[in-house]
């Protein structure tokens, strides 16, 4: 406790120290009953309750404002829903004018897409985190979690562009090799002719740029949660004559468990919800994505983005009501994903 | 200086050396030196330098010269794999088996940081080669694209619009949600209570809620239901709601890391609640509040589905926000990079550095104000409180033992960390 490195002054009365347990049991000894701290009951002054007024307003406006979303996208998908009916699930194009539109294809295309990107994004970002908590020296730590912010931060057009004119080229070969040699496997054919082209704009190379994204989200939760793994155990693995990658693996990872189920839950929220990366990639189709490597994928949020310009009352109703089962979704994986994350965080509960 | 918190929140100036984090030395005559126990040799260098080497060259030959295979991303991961296979067959010759995974896996973690690295420098510079024809040219900087057709040279129209549009809508999303933001982090901070919880939960759904539901919700809520047509106002305010969980998140992070020994000695002073926290909590986390906000305004400069559906899209300069639809950077990017002129495209690369250096410059100024733990001192705070700290102990130089001992610990501790 800080409190007790402090001299203690005189004791005489604190005021306003509401929050110190009275301790229940007179002394043992019973011989001074008048000596038992009295009860601290402090009234609070006007203005503290008019300021403890002003912060809950402000937490209730989050709620509310998470509430409206929510309203304003079922009041406004309700048109599309009665119309499609329980189709809307079951549906694979998006024809609102013929009435035939549904999130059949859409919505398993985002987790496909969501999906590769956390399998390439999961290892790297632990390693990264590992890393940059363990392995790295102390004067380079913060520069390398300054590059992971930086990474989070730089703008989510910009991946798309960097994927679309950098990355792409140079991944069409690897890609083609693997289609050509491993396409007995059907998650990897390419069907139809191979021409330099039909191997760009796939759901593959969506999901590596998406990946890219999520890594430093990963990361920063991971390295966060792996730096509070109690240095007494870490010592204890080391006397026991543990190497550093021993110490790791039976210290730090084991700790962080929580924290890496959760940042990878989340990292799934964030790629599912990813917009204009993937709508700069990908080739739209609305059938579902079954071969990575073909041009095809499609996202709810890239849908969003590449059809609202184009759209009557019922379109824009039916993209609503799409926004609203991603915002759903999403909103369920996060809040799963952040009760694991301070689960396992320990100590952002209490002070 | 660690600044990771030390697990019982206590800041890293008043700590007497715990275990872990980088204590100050014990004022005693000789000071304890620490074992170091990793040593890089000779071998170890050789093995990896070599394994890199051989990886690299072996790949070059098999995958440019024999194989059938080409592109530059599968040619770095088969050299990557090859050499990671060379490097453990060197070490098992060498070295006993745990030795060799230690290793290994050290060099994978390594590679993975490296990864990152990378991949950040490559966009920043991939980002300026493409950018700079157009941004070097002025008026890049001072014309609209009102008269510029896609076929015009890059000699002609420009981005302004969209920059002072990114700007304005900027600045009044970060006008609403910054106040938003910190008062809820206060109330998860210091109210707390049962609706504590759920707030916090949501906040941190909220902060990962795609950015393409801001904008829908902004779009449904503003333009369809209210009828305030598509602008800069209902731009920032799509990005409001999209910086209001940032804000709140990373700031009640900064304000749980407050010493509650300080506000606790506010409240035995006698001070009341709204005055600890504008006195006392505030001030304290005053810079980490600054990095705070000025992280979220870079998210917030460079989104572009909140944007897409709410600011409209125009070709003039349109300063007034709340009327008439407005351009931003991202929106620009959005809409030239997809037309099949050359010029366009540069156009778009060009706006696309502008809005890259944009971030940066946040992200710096970020590092340059904050970065400190609240409770960290500068060097000017320490040396104050330093002499402060020697006028007590004068003063109270009568007193037991016990507060000298103390006092002598924490000047100690006080010399350690100025030496660094």
């Amino acid at each position: 406790m800080t409190g007790a490195s402090i001299p203690a002054p005189d004791a005489h009365d604190s005021i306003a120290l509401g929050r110190l347990p009275a301790p229940a049991e007179p002394p043992a000894g019973g011989d001074w009953p008048e000596d038992r701290p009295r009860r601290i009951v402090t009234p609070r002054s006007a203005a503290d309750r008019v300021f403890r007024g002003v912060l809950r307003c402000a937490g209730v406006a989050v709620l509310v404002i998470t509430g409206l979303i929510a309203l304003f996208l079922i009041l406004r998908a309700g048109g599309a829903l009665r119309k499609a009916g329980p189709s809307f699930f079951t549906t694979q194009s998006w024809i609102p004018a013929a009435n035939r539109f549904g999130i059949a294809a859409v919505l398993p295309d985002g987790a496909i897409i969501a999906i590769i990107a956390l399998a390439i994004a999961v290892p790297v970002a632990l390693g990264t985190a590992v890393f940059i908590s363990e392995y790295a020296p102390v004067r380079l730590r913060r520069t390398l979690i300054a590059v992971v912010d930086l990474m989070a931060a730089v703008p989510s057009i910009i991946y798309g562009l960097w994927g679309v004119f950098f990355l792409q080229p140079r991944v069409i070969g690897s890609i083609r090799w693997v289609a050509e040699n491993l396409g007995f496997i059907p998650v990897f054919r390419v069907r139809g002719e191979h021409t330099s082209s039909s191997f760009t704009t796939s759901t593959f190379i969506a999901g590596l740029v998406v990946s890219l994204m999520v890594i430093p989200i990963i990361a920063s939760i991971c390295r966060e949660v792996f730096s509070q793994a109690p240095v007494g155990e870490r010592e204890a693995a080391y006397a026991l004559g543990a190497n550093r990658w021993g110490m790791v693996r039976t210290v730090v990872l084991p700790y962080g468990r929580g924290g890496i189920i959760g940042a990878t839950m989340l990292g799934f929220g964030r790629a599912m919800g990813e917009t204009i990366a993937i709508a700069l990639i990908v080739s739209p189709t609305y059938l579902l994505a079954t071969h990575i490597f073909e041009n095809s994928g499609m996202s709810i949020a890239a849908l969003i983005a590449l059809r609202y310009q184009e759209s009557t009352p019922e379109m824009l109703s039916a993209l609503m009501a799409a926004g609203l089962v991603l915002f759903l979704i999403t909103l369920l994986v996060n809040a799963l994903a952040s009760i694991v994350v301070s689960r396992s965080r320990s100590g952002a509960e209490t002070e | 200086m660690d600044t990771l918190a030390p697990p019982d929140n206590r800041p890293a100036n008043l700590e007497h050396g715990g275990p872990g984090t980088q204590a100050p030395a014990a004022p005693g005559p000789a000071a304890e030196r620490r074992v170091r126990i990793r040593q890089v040799t000779m071998e170890g260098v050789c093995t990896l330098v070599g394994a890199a080497l051989g990886g690299i060259a072996l790949t070059w030959v098999l995958y440019q010269r024999i194989l059938p295979t080409s592109g530059a991303v599968g040619f770095w991961l088969c050299g990557y794999v090859t050499f990671l296979c060379l490097y453990a067959l060197a070490g098992v010759v060498q070295w006993e088996p745990r030795d060799v995974a230690n290793r290994l896996v050290g060099v994978l973690l390594v590679s993975a940081g490296l990864l990152v690295i990378a991949v950040v420098a490559d966009q920043i510079g991939y980002t300026a080669v493409r950018g700079y024809p157009a941004l070097h040219h002025l008026n890049f900087f001072t014309d609209t694209m009102a008269l510029a057709g896609p076929l015009d040279p890059l000699t002609s129209g420009g981005m302004i619009h969209a920059l002072v549009g990114s700007l304005e809508q900027m600045g009044i999303a970060t006008v609403f949600s910054v106040p938003l933001g910190v008062l809820c982090a206060l109330f998860l901070v210091e109210v707390g209570g049962p609706l504590a919880r759920p707030v916090r939960t949501i906040v941190e759904a909220m902060t990962a809620l795609p950015e393409i539901i801001a904008g829908l919700f902004i779009y449904a809520f503003l333009i369809l239901s209210l009828g305030v047509g598509a602008s800069g106002f209902a731009a920032a305010v799509a990005l409001t709601v999209m910086m209001i969980p940032i804000v709140t998140r990373t700031a009640e992070v900064i304000l749980r890391l407050v010493p509650s020994g300080l506000r606790e000695a506010s409240y035995a002073l006698g001070g009341s609640q709204i005055r600890t926290v504008l006195n006392v909590v505030l001030p304290t986390a005053r810079s980490g509040l600054a990095t705070a906000v000025i992280l979220a305004m870079a998210r917030a400069v460079g989104e572009t589905s909140p944007v897409l559906l709410t600011a409209g899209f125009t070709k003039d300069l349109n300063a007034n926000p709340f009327s008439g639809p407005q351009t931003s950077l991202p929106l620009y990017i959005w809409n030239y990079v997809r037309y099949p002129q050359p010029a366009m495209v540069s156009r778009a690369f060009g706006a696309a550095l502008a809005l890259m250096v944009m971030v940066l410059l946040l992200f710096a100024l970020a590092r340059l104000i904050g970065g400190k733990a609240p409770g960290e001192l500068t060097r000017r705070q320490r040396r104050q409180l330093r002499r402060a700290r020697e006028a007590d102990q004068l003063v109270r130089s009568d007193r037991e033992a016990g507060d000298r001992s103390l006092a002598l610990e924490l000047t100690g501790a006080d010399r350690g960390a100025d030496a660094q």
